[in-house]
């Protein structure tokens, strides 16, 4: 019991803090799981990798760690509390909106909080590639890949699973 | 120091006279929608949850936002374009994904509390239950080295996807010296110097804020 409202707690207050939207709390959600836990950083990279492939919004991934550390009951748990208090809070400034309006100040918070959400989501590439990349050849796929992406307007998807089958084939044959 | 651009704040009223056209584009589904009642579109709950649900099942590889355009603002037009970028902007600036912001506010627009409860579980489903069963499927096989071969090419492109995707929304914090530089100190504290997360915002945010304050606040030119 403790530890779903641990969890709870845990989720409910990277919901909060998710300024500019998911990416930006990995960094601090992989060090949580892996400090209070034991959730290691190669199987935060493999969950975040299977959140990546499935359609809708990119961190319903939250579900298999709740899986994980509680069962069904902690999934269930982890996924109200990813996205409820992020939700309510913005249903709430939504409907304050249309009494208030735009104002200056509006701007000057979105325009502070971007350059902010942009160096939180490098900390978050920079924990996923601590833990993905382990060798020239996963460094080789990630790079690749961050070319294809920003080049073309291939869908992710095909990308991540193409690198994937590389990989697997590469490492079969004993490259690494 | 470069002022970004501000607009998506006109009051164009244009909204009302746009719903005469009698039976636009896609009016085939459940035909109800006479040409009366210019006044404010309605949609039932059952609507906005199966169109949410459509688009959370399909968005494979990212992109939610521009689906939800597409709903919103022509498959349905629930929204006019100064509503949707209105919409979009609170999105924005407010924490939590994108794409779940704006579907509880367009859902409340339209239907109210129950309105946004419907429009974000119908986004979400179809993804829970997809890394529900693909996570079962891993957590269950944790040691088959076949999975754990692929998984990890997948870790590495993913990897590359996420970077890419950071370097493209962020192209404009990358080039400007002030973003460029709260950027760079953001991702000092949270990465090098380990703070936990509610300390880098604490940190962070009132700088930059008033980093970017508006300037002249007062209306009137001075005499």
């Amino acid at each position: 019991m403790t530890v779903l409202i641990h969890l709870a707690l845990t989720f409910g207050m990277l919901s909060l803090l998710a300024v500019g939207g998911g990416t930006a709390v990995l960094h601090e959600m992989q060090e949580v799981l892996q400090a209070r836990y034991h959730i290691t950083p190669e199987m935060f990279v493999h969950v975040y990798s299977v959140g990546q492939l499935a359609p809708g919004p990119n961190m319903t991934m939250v579900l298999i760690f709740g899986y994980q550390i509680m069962g069904a009951m902690g999934a269930l748990i982890t996924g109200i509390a990813f996205f409820l208090p992020s939700s309510i809070l913005c249903f709430a400034i939504g409907r304050l909106w249309n009494r208030i309006g735009d104002t200056p100040w509006r701007r000057a918070v979105q325009n502070a909080l971007e350059p902010i959400s942009i160096g939180l989501m490098c900390s978050g590439v920079y924990a996923v590639a601590r833990a993905a990349l382990s060798g020239p050849l996963s460094v080789g796929l990630a790079v690749v890949t961050f070319g294809i992406i920003l080049r073309t307007r291939i869908n992710p998807v095909y990308v991540i699973l193409i690198a994937g089958g590389v990989g697997a084939g590469f490492k079969a044959l004993g490259y690494h | 120091m470069s002022q970004q651009p501000i607009s998506a704040s006109v009051p164009s009223k244009t909204a009302d006279t746009q719903v005469t056209q009698p039976g636009g584009h896609g009016a085939g589904m459940n035909g109800q929608q006479s040409t009366e009642t210019p006044s404010k579109p309605t949609a039932t709950l059952w609507e906005l949850f199966i169109e949410f649900l459509i688009i959370g099942a399909v968005s494979f590889g990212g992109g939610i936002i521009a689906y939800e355009k597409i709903l919103l603002t022509e498959k349905k037009r629930w929204l006019n374009d100064d509503e949707f970028m209105a919409s979009l902007a609170i999105s924005q600036t407010m924490p939590g994904l994108n794409s779940v912001n704006l579907a509880v506010l367009a859902g409340d627009r339209l239907h109210g509390m129950l309105g946004s409860i419907c429009a974000v579980i119908g986004l979400i489903l179809p993804g829970a239950c997809f890394v529900m069963v693909v996570g079962l499927a891993y957590l269950a096989g944790k040691d088959q080295t076949v999975a754990n071969l692929v998984l990890a090419g997948v870790g590495a492109g993913a990897t590359g996807l996420l970077a890419a995707i950071t370097a493209k929304i962020g192209v404009r914090q990358f080039t400007n010296l002030k973003p460029l530089m709260i950027l760079i100190t953001t991702f000092i504290l949270m990465s090098l110097v380990n703070l936990s997360l509610p300390y880098v915002l604490l940190i962070m945010a009132p700088i930059a804020i008033f980093l970017y304050r508006p300037k002249s606040q007062k209306g009137e030119p001075k005499p």
